[in-house]
C-alpha cells in the first residue's frame, strides 16, 4: 500500500521520530482548520512544521460537498442554476450566466445582442465583486483592514444592482434560458451609472493603500510562488495562471456572449507569486470598469430574451388569459421542454478561473450527467507544493490569494 | 498546417490504429474514443507531439450507463485543450462495468490527481498507478459510489413523492420492483 494512503498524522510520526534533534526540540504537526477564522472557509490543512516553517502539507476538502452533480441529475434544467449560484458565491451571476450558456449551446438558441450586451455587464459586475473580496481579504490576512472597509460597501452597491435586475442579492439566480426575466429597470441603470462613476476613486485609493505599501510588499512578494510550467500541469487558470505570466483568458480564447466586441487588456504577472496575483486582479478591475463602460456606450436596441416560446415562460398576464400560454408555462414549469440527445462542455471565465459545464442529455427533462469544472478544486491541489519551506503567516495569506471558496471546491 | 479534426483524426489513426475509434464532431468539440488500455499513451502522445501540443487537461470526469452492454457501462472523458492552437478535443473511454479500470494520467498531468481521485470517489473507477487513490469529497468510511445511477438521490421510503409521473426514476430501479 503507499504510504499516502495513510492519514498525515500516522506518515509525519515517522519523519518526526527520524529528525529529533539532539536538545529534543521535535517537528510538530499543526492542524490548520478546517474552522479556522483565518481561512475564510471550510478547509483542512494538516502540516508538519519544523517551528514556524511548513515542510509538508496535506489538504482535506469536501467539509461541504452537497453532491450538486448528482441533484442535477434530478431535476429540471431551470432548476440546477440555483445550484450553480451556490458554488462560487461571489460571482454567482457568472455561474447562471455560464449554465444558461451551455443550454443554449445545447439547444442552438440564438441569444439577441442586446442581452448578450447586459449578460457581459453583469458578469463583469461580478467579476469586481469576486476582486474586491478576495484583494481585500488579502489586506485583512497581511494586518491591513482599513482598504477592506473602503472597498467593501461597493460590494453591497453591486448587490443592489443585481436586486434591481432579478430580485436577489448573493444567490441571484438570474436569467432565464434565452435571456433576462424581466427588461432592465431604469433604476438598475442608474445604480449602475452611480457605481461606475464613484467605485473607480475609491478603487484607485485602495490600490494606493497596498500596492507600493512596504509591509504588504514584504509580506507578500515571494510568497507561495508557482511557475508558469508547474501551474499549466497543476490546472491553473483564471488571474493565478495570469500571475505566473500566461495570458490565457477565454473571454479571448474562445469568446462568448459577444466579448469579441470589446477592447481589453490581459494583465499578466510574471513570478505566479501572491503579489502578483494581486496586482493581476487589480488590474483586471479595471479591465472590467472599461467593458463595463463599452457595453453600455453600445448596448443594442432589441428584446430582453430570445424568442424561445418553448423554453422562456410566457408573461404571467397571458397566462391567466390564454390556454397556450397557459400550457407553455406548465411544461415549462415541470421541465417537459424538448431537449435534442447532445453534449456540450461550455467554458466561461470566472471569477477564479475556468468554469466549465460538461453537460449530456439524454432527451429527457434532466440532464444524464452534469460536470462542473470547478477552477479552485483543480488548482488548490497545487497549495501544499506553493507553502512548502513557507512560514505560517505565508500559508494563510498564500491562501487568501489563490481565491479558494470553498463552496466551488466542495460543489 | 492547422491543427484541424482531420490532421487530428490521420495522426491519431497512423499512430495508434484501432485504439482510437468512433471520430465525430459535436457542436465545437472534436470526440472520440479510446481503448481503455491506450488512454495513457494516447494523453502523452497528444501533449509531447510536435503538432497536436494538448499541453492542458481542461477536465476529467466520470459516466454511468448502467444500462449498456457490459464492458461499456462506465466511462471516463477527457477534455484536452491546445492553447497555441486554441483546439479543444472530447477523449471517452469506456470501461467494464463490473471491474472498471484504467491507467492514471496523473503523472502526465498534476490536476489530473484529485480529479481522478473524485471520480473514483463517486463511480468507483479505479486508477491504475495513482498514487493516492482515496476519498477526497466523501468521507472515508463511506462504502457506496454515489454517482452510479443506482444510487438514490434520496430516501427511498419518501411516499409524498412519485418520480413515475416526471420521466426517469430517481434510483433508476423499474417501478415494478418497488
Amino acid at each position: 500500500m503507499s504510504d499516502l494512503l495513510l492519514p498525515p498524522e500516522i506518515r509525519y510520526a515517522g519523519i518526526i521520530k527520524e529528525r529529533q534533534n539532539e536538545d529534543g526540540s521535535e517537528l510538530s504537526i499543526l492542524n490548520l482548520g478546517p474552522t479556522h477564522p483565518a481561512t475564510h472557509g471550510i478547509f483542512q490543512n494538516i502540516l508538519l512544521m519544523d517551528g514556524e516553517r511548513i515542510i509538508a502539507g496535506e489538504p482535506t476538502v469536501g467539509y461541504i460537498h452537497r453532491a450538486f452533480e448528482k441533484i442535477a441529475e434530478n431535476r429540471p434544467f431551470y432548476q440546477v442554476t440555483p445550484l450553480t449560484d451556490r458554488m462560487n458565491y461571489c460571482s454567482a451571476p457568472i455561474n447562471n450566466m455560464g449554465w444558461w450558456m451551455t443550454l443554449e449551446k445545447a439547444l442552438n438558441i440564438e441569444i439577441p445582442k442586446r442581452v448578450q450586451y447586459l449578460r457581459v455587464i453583469v458578469m463583469e459586475l461580478a467579476r469586481i465583486s469576486d476582486h474586491i473580496i478576495c484583494n481585500s481579504v488579502m489586506g485583512v490576512d497581511t494586518g491591513a483592514l482599513t482598504g477592506f472597509l473602503y472597498v467593501f460597501q461597493y460590494r453591497e452597491k453591486i448587490y443592489e444592482i443585481y436586486e434591481e435586475i432579478c430580485g436577489a442579492r448573493l444567490t441571484t439566480n438570474m436569467g432565464r434560458i434565452g435571456g433576462f426575466e424581466r427588461e432592465w429597470s431604469p433604476l438598475a441603470f442608474e445604480k449602475l451609472n452611480i457605481f461606475l462613476e464613484e467605485f473607480p476613486v475609491i478603487w484607485a485609493e485602495f490600490e494606493s493603500l497596498l500596492v507600493r505599501n512596504r509591509i504588504f510588499m514584504d509580506r507578500t512578494i515571494n510568497v507561495g510562488a508557482i511557475s508558469a510550467e508547474r501551474a499549466i500541469s497543476y490546472g491553473f487558470t483564471g488571474p493565478n495562471l495570469r500571475a505566473a505570466g500566461v495570458d490565457y483568458d477565454i473571454r479571448a480564447m474562445q469568446p462568448y456572449s459577444s466579448y469579441e466586441d470589446f477592447d481589453f487588456n490581459i494583465p499578466v504577472g510574471k513570478s505566479g507569486d501572491t503579489y502578483d496575483r494581486f496586482c493581476v486582479r487589480n488590474a483586471e478591475v479595471w479591465e472590467s470598469i472599461s467593458i463595463i463602460k463599452q457595453a453600455l456606450a453600445k448596448m443594442p436596441e432589441g428584446p430582453y430574451h430570445a424568442n424561445v416560446p418553448d423554453y422562456y415562460l410566457p408573461p404571467k398576464e397571458e397566462v391567466y388569459h390564454s390556454m397556450e400560454a397557459l400550457i407553455y408555462h406548465f411544461k415549462i414549469v415541470m421541465g417537459e421542454v424538448p431537449v435534442p440527445v447532445t453534449e456540450v462542455y461550455h467554458p466561461v471565465e470566472g471569477g477564479n478561473g475556468e468554469l466549465g459545464f460538461y453537460l449530456m442529455t439524454d432527451g429527457s427533462r434532466t440532464a444524464y450527467r452534469l460536470h462542473f469544472r470547478r477552477p479552485c478544486f483543480i488548482y488548490y491541489q497545487a497549495y501544499p507544493e506553493m507553502v512548502r519551506g513557507q512560514m505560517l503567516s505565508d500559508a494563510i495569506v498564500t491562501l487568501s490569494s489563490m481565491n479558494v471558496i470553498a463552496g466551488e471546491l466542495d460543489a | 498546417m492547422t491543427l484541424n479534426a482531420s490532421v487530428i483524426q490521420d495522426t491519431l489513426n497512423d499512430q495508434f490504429e484501432t485504439a482510437v475509434s468512433d471520430f465525430i464532431q459535436i457542436h465545437d468539440i472534436f470526440t472520440f474514443e479510446v481503448d481503455s488500455d491506450s488512454i495513457a499513451a494516447v494523453v502523452k502522445f497528444l501533449r509531447d507531439d510536435k503538432t497536436m501540443r494538448f499541453n492542458f487537461l481542461t477536465t476529467l470526469c466520470g459516466i454511468h450507463f448502467p444500462d449498456a452492454e457490459k464492458d461499456r457501462q462506465f466511462a471516463v472523458v477527457y477534455h484536452l485543450h491546445n492553447w497555441v492552437d486554441n483546439v479543444r478535443i472530447r477523449i471517452k473511454c469506456y470501461l467494464d462495468g463490473v471491474n472498471p479500470e484504467i491507467d492514471t494520467v496523473s503523472d502526465l498531468f498534476l490536476s489530473a490527481n484529485w480529479q481522478e481521485r473524485e471520480t473514483y470517489d463517486f463511480f468507483g473507477i479505479i486508477f491504475k498507478g495513482h498514487p493516492q487513490l482515496k476519498r477526497i469529497l466523501n468521507m472515508d468510511e463511506m462504502t457506496s459510489f454515489p454517482m452510479r445511477k443506482e444510487f438514490p438521490l434520496e430516501d427511498g421510503g419518501r411516499t409524498d413523492k412519485d418520480d413515475r409521473f416526471f420521466g426517469r426514476t430517481t434510483d433508476n430501479v423499474s417501478n415494478t420492483e418497488r
